[in-house]
This record gives structure tokens, C-alpha cells and sequence, in this order.
């Protein structure tokens, strides 16, 4: 005679540890050293992830810091380009990710963060690839940049009501409408706040 | 009573003979022509037939992808990046799966990357093929047109045979592949290859020594290895202009570092060498397809995607990674915050990035010449706009 056993309870796999890249902290790499000392006050922190080092610049000092690692050869701008945190303060982090062609084919993301509604130097005097990024950042996310020669927007249409890439921009879209009469539309572009269609990315 | 001064009477003639008093005159250059293509508007400004400046205006095909990007989870994500640049969907979707793998950690094994280096490759040739009959056809040499786009349609077959799609393949997933090869797929690949060096042969012997097109593309759109760095141009403008730079050798990715291939080069940074450039590195491709081949027929066996979890949730944090597509670094930068979707995914087009030197490269030339300029930097509006 058999007698049934009951299941015993799976134990839940807790405090199993997570599987994955761990970001590091990067402080004392030479690179990150190397630019802290160069550019007093400009690296607020650095960290490591998946082979990549990603520094946070200070706002006030980044044309500094750019100017800095273009001289020691980082010399090609990869990409710029930003996010929108959009309960954080500062809202925005604008990004930009440098290659050294001499130095092992290196290369250093650096970010800085940007009120709403403040001004970011604008790296067309450093690196000139920036000046069509810098209007695609502005174009998409609203964020102006201080002497950009040619700020206008690139890949919506002038007149344009909104900055899609916002998280509070609604993912079907505006109306063209809202392009030809903002006054009835809400600021930030979207169907009227009333609009039961209206939804947004949380 | 008098009139009021200025009804009644003719306006009087302007004083020269000149248009309007100007000797510059706007042009407009698109959206809508043969020659741009897509949809790129260039706003040029011309003395009799020279173009003392061109503007472009781009966003005519803008999708909003990177916003429908923040919508998906991460594999719904890889159909949307076929259709960056939609005639070179392999290695858009190879940049996205590696930049994923790098934030998971993942592993794809070997016989995996050795199918998605040859998919590549295979991609590669294709999208040179369908470079060269546009250019050849912009500069009026129709030819090339018809023999290149007889190849191209073999490669076309064998990437329908392997997928299902011509064009928009998906052919890449998170981790490894979908899919195995078909039986004999590898031996259809040969028997394309083998005599595909003849075939590039015969289009050199069409253009190469050809006189009109070395008048119509030497010396013309020059920019040299140090604007080509300052302006972020790369692929074959930035080869042609003597730097050796490739993704694939710099910045090694699956089994690159294990194949034997070169890098060519050009010297005077002109539309002659991009072209010769593209022709050496059609060859190239054509050797690696073939170790491909050589090493899958060896080894056909082993799986073909690694240990992807079914959900995926990268950790918090951020990554970039990038292929040298046929146009040049094409990158994703991925930032996570631990959910099942992308919280921001960038693209990093090398089409938008080159399109910012062509006034530069434009200036001083004629207006016939700016077709094969926009000609030489291979873009993509799909690519460009996103």
C-alpha cells in the first residue's frame, strides 16, 4: 500500500542571485582620473557596466571636459543623443559617446543632466558631427542648446506642436491639427486632456 | 486733385539686366526626384551651374521608430529595425540583438554567429549590388544596372528560402536564431559565390577603365580622413579617405577576429575610390562568405541560440553596441530600467551621420555632379528619417 505523499511546497527562488552584468564603480581608472584632474570639478561620479565606462559631468564644465578628451585623442564623436527621466531633476540626461582611434579603439560615454527648460552648451564648437544631433535632441526632446549655429527642428516639420520622444507625449500622436492651432491643443503636443484616447508610456 | 502716388502707373523696369538683381539662385533639389533616393529635399543654392551651398532638409519618412521602440518588448523590437535601413535588414537586426545580449550577458554559440556573420556578409554584398546600379544609373551608366541586380536577386532568393523575407528578414533573435538551414542551403550559397569573383569582374570591366565615369566621379565630393573623423563619417567614405578603419577589426564582434579578410583603402577620398573601395570590399565579403561556408559544412551540427530566458528583462543600466553595416557604424544604445521594455533604445544611423557632409562635399561642384555625390554616400531615408 502506497500511501500519497503530499507536494512538498516549492521554496521560492529568492535570494537566488541575479544573473547578469553588475555595474562597477570607475573612479579610479586612469581615463576618469586623468579628466577629474584636467577639468577640476567636472567628474561627479563614474561607473563601469558591460565594458563600457560611463561618466556624470557636470553641466557647467562638459564643453571643458569634451574640449579635454578630444585633445587626448578621443577624437571622433560617436553619438549624442538623450533620455527623459521624467519625474527625476533633473528631467533629462544628455549623452555623448566618444572613440579614440590611437588608444585601443577606447571609448567614454559622458552624461550630464539638464533642467526642463535649461540650456545645454552646445558641442558644435568641440566636434562639428554634433550639429545634426543636437537638433535631433532638440527636435525630439525640446532641449535647446546654447550657440548652436542652426537650431531648427530636423526630422518633424517646422510648426510642429510637441516633442515626441518625451514620456509624456501619447504614443499615437497628435492631431495635425495641434501643428496649425496650438491655442486649442494642450502644450506639449497630444489630443485635448479630455480626449479618452489619450494615453501616454507611464 | 491728384492720385494717389504709385496707382495708375507701370512700375518701373529693374535697372539690370540679372534675375531679379540676384546673381544666386534658390533650387530646389527634391523631395521628389529620381536621384535622391527617397525622399531627401535639398535646398541649394546656385551661381549659373555651380552650388555655392546645399542645405538638406530631411524627416520626410520620419516613423517616430525610436518612440514605437519604448512601446514593444525587446523581441518585438527586432521587425521595427528591419526597416531602418530596409535593404540591409541583417545587419540592423544584428546590431539590436548584440547590443541586448551585451546588457543580458548572453552567449550565442558559435554556429550561430558563424550563420549570422555569413547573413551579414551575404547582406553586404547586396546592399554594395544595389549601391552600384543606383550610382552607375544616377551618372547614366544603365548597364551595371541590369547585371547587378541579377545577382542580387539570387541573394534575395536565398534569403527568402532561408527566412521567408527578401527584404525585412528578421532574421536574428535575441541569443542566436529562429531558425537552422535549410538542407542544401549552404551548397546554394556556393554555388552563388564561387563564380560571384567574375562577376565583380565584369562590372569593373564596365566602369573601372570606363572614361566617362572616371571623369564624372574623379576629384569629385572629396573629403579627407581628417574632416571625414571630424564630421563622424565612416564605412567606405572614411576607407576611401586611407583610414583602415572597420567596425569588424577595431571593435570585434561574434567570429570576426577568427576569419581572414582585409580592409581596402582608398588614397584621394574622391567618389572614384569609394566605388573602387566597394568593389574590393564586395571581394572581401565574397572570402568570408565562403570560410562561413566552409566551417558550417564542417560543423553542422550544435545548437543555434543560446539561454535566453523567455522573459527578457535586462538589468538596470545602459549599453551600446554596433556592426559596421554597409553604410558604416550602426549602433544601438540601450538604456534598461529592468522592465520587459526599453526605456530609451537610440539608434546610431551611419546614413544620417555621413548626410551631414554632403555640403561640404557638394560645394564648388556642379549641380549634375551633386547626383553623384548624394550617389557616393549610400544612404538610406529609411536609415536617415527613422
Amino acid at each position: 500500500m502506497t500511501e500519497e505523499t503530499p507536494p512538498k511546497p516549492v521554496p521560492a527562488a529568492a535570494a537566488a542571485p541575479k544573473k547578469g552584468p553588475v555595474a562597477t564603480d570607475a573612479s579610479q581608472k586612469p581615463l576618469v582620473l586623468g579628466l577629474a584632474a584636467a577639468v577640476p570639478g567636472s567628474v561627479l561620479s563614474a561607473k563601469e557596466f558591460v565594458g563600457e565606462t560611463t561618466v556624470d559631468v557636470a553641466l557647467d564644465r562638459i564643453l571643458d571636459a569634451l574640449r579635454h578628451l578630444k585633445n587626448a585623442s578621443f577624437t571622433y564623436l560617436v553619438d549624442l543623443t538623450a533620455v527623459d527621466w521624467k519625474d527625476r531633476q533633473p528631467r533629462f540626461d544628455v549623452v555623448y559617446y566618444l572613440h579614440s582611434f590611437q588608444k585601443g579603439n577606447e571609448r567614454i560615454r559622458l552624461k550630464v543632466g539638464v533642467k526642463e527648460g535649461e540650456e545645454c552648451p552646445s558641442a558644435t564648437a568641440v566636434f562639428e558631427t554634433s550639429n545634426w544631433m543636437e537638433r535631433e535632441v532638440f527636435d525630439l526632446f525640446g532641449i535647446t542648446f546654447k550657440d548652436h549655429p542652426d537650431l531648427r527642428r530636423i526630422l518633424t516639420w517646422e510648426g510642429f506642436n510637441g516633442h515626441p520622444l518625451r514620456k509624456d507625449f501619447p504614443v499615437e500622436g497628435i492631431d495635425t491639427g495641434a501643428a496649425i492651432y496650438p491655442d486649442r491643443y494642450p502644450e506639449g503636443g497630444g489630443p485635448a486632456p479630455d480626449d479618452p484616447n489619450r494615453k501616454t508610456l507611464s | 486733385m491728384s492720385a494717389p502716388a504709385g496707382i495708375g502707373e507701370p512700375e518701373p523696369p529693374p535697372d539690370d539686366h540679372t534675375l531679379l538683381g540676384l546673381r544666386e539662385m534658390e533650387l530646389n533639389f527634391g523631395p521628389q526626384h529620381p536621384s535622391t533616393h527617397g525622399v531627401l529635399r535639398i535646398i541649394l543654392k546656385v551661381d549659373g551651374e555651380r552650388i555655392v551651398s546645399a542645405r538638406p532638409e530631411i524627416g520626410y519618412l520620419h516613423r517616430g521608430t525610436e518612440k514605437l521602440f519604448e512601446t514593444e518588448t525587446y523581441p518585438m523590437v527586432i521587425p521595427h529595425t528591419d526597416r531602418l535601413d530596409y535593404v540591409a535588414a541583417a545587419t540592423n537586426n544584428h546590431a539590436y540583438c548584440l547590443t541586448v545580449e551585451k546588457m543580458l550577458g548572453l552567449e550565442v554559440p558559435k554556429k550561430a554567429q558563424y550563420i549570422r556573420v555569413l547573413l551579414d556578409e551575404m547582406q553586404r554584398i547586396s546592399s554594395h549590388l544595389l549601391w552600384l546600379a543606383t550610382a552607375g544609373i544616377d551618372l547614366g551608366a544603365m548597364t551595371p544596372f541590369f547585371y547587378t541586380f541579377r545577382e542580387r536577386e539570387v541573394i534575395l532568393d536565398l534569403f527568402e528560402e532561408y527566412c521567408g523575407a527578401r527584404l525585412t528578414l528578421h532574421c536574428m533573435r535575441i541569443g542566436g536564431l529562429l531558425e537552422d538551414l535549410t538542407p542544401g542551403w549552404i551548397q546554394k550559397v556556393r554555388d552563388f559565390t564561387v563564380p560571384f569573383e567574375a562577376r565583380i569582374d565584369e562590372y569593373e570591366d564596365l566602369l573601372t577603365e570606363n572614361r566617362i565615369w572616371k571623369l564624372r566621379t574623379i576629384g569629385v565630393g572629396v573629403l579627407n580622413a581628417a574632416r571625414c573623423v571630424e564630421m563622424g563619417v565612416t564605412g567606405p567614405p572614411l576607407r576611401a579617405a586611407g583610414l583602415a578603419w572597420d567596425v569588424r577589426r577595431a571593435i570585434p564582434y561574434e567570429v570576426y577576429p577568427e576569419l581572414d579578410f582585409e580592409i581596402p583603402v582608398g588614397k584621394n577620398a574622391d567618389t572614384y575610390d569609394r566605388y573602387l573601395v566597394r568593389m574590393a570590399e564586395l571581394r572581401q565579403s565574397r572570402r568570408i562568405v565562403l570560410q562561413c561556408c566552409d566551417w558550417l559544412e564542417k560543423n553542422p551540427e550544435g545548437p543555434i541560440r543560446g539561454k535566453t530566458p523567455r522573459v527578457i528583462k535586462p538589468p538596470v543600466g545602459e549599453a551600446y553596441a554596433a556592426v559596421e553595416a554597409p553604410k558604416g557604424e550602426l549602433g544601438f544604445y540601450l538604456v534598461s530600467n529592468g522592465t520587459n521594455k526599453p526605456y530609451r533604445l537610440h539608434v546610431r544611423p551611419p546614413s544620417f551621420i555621413n548626410l551631414q557632409a554632403l555640403p561640404e562635399m557638394a560645394k564648388g561642384h556642379l549641380v549634375s555632379d551633386l547626383v553623384a555625390v548624394i550617389g557616393t554616400i549610400d544612404i538610406v531615408l529609411g536609415e536617415v528619417d527613422r
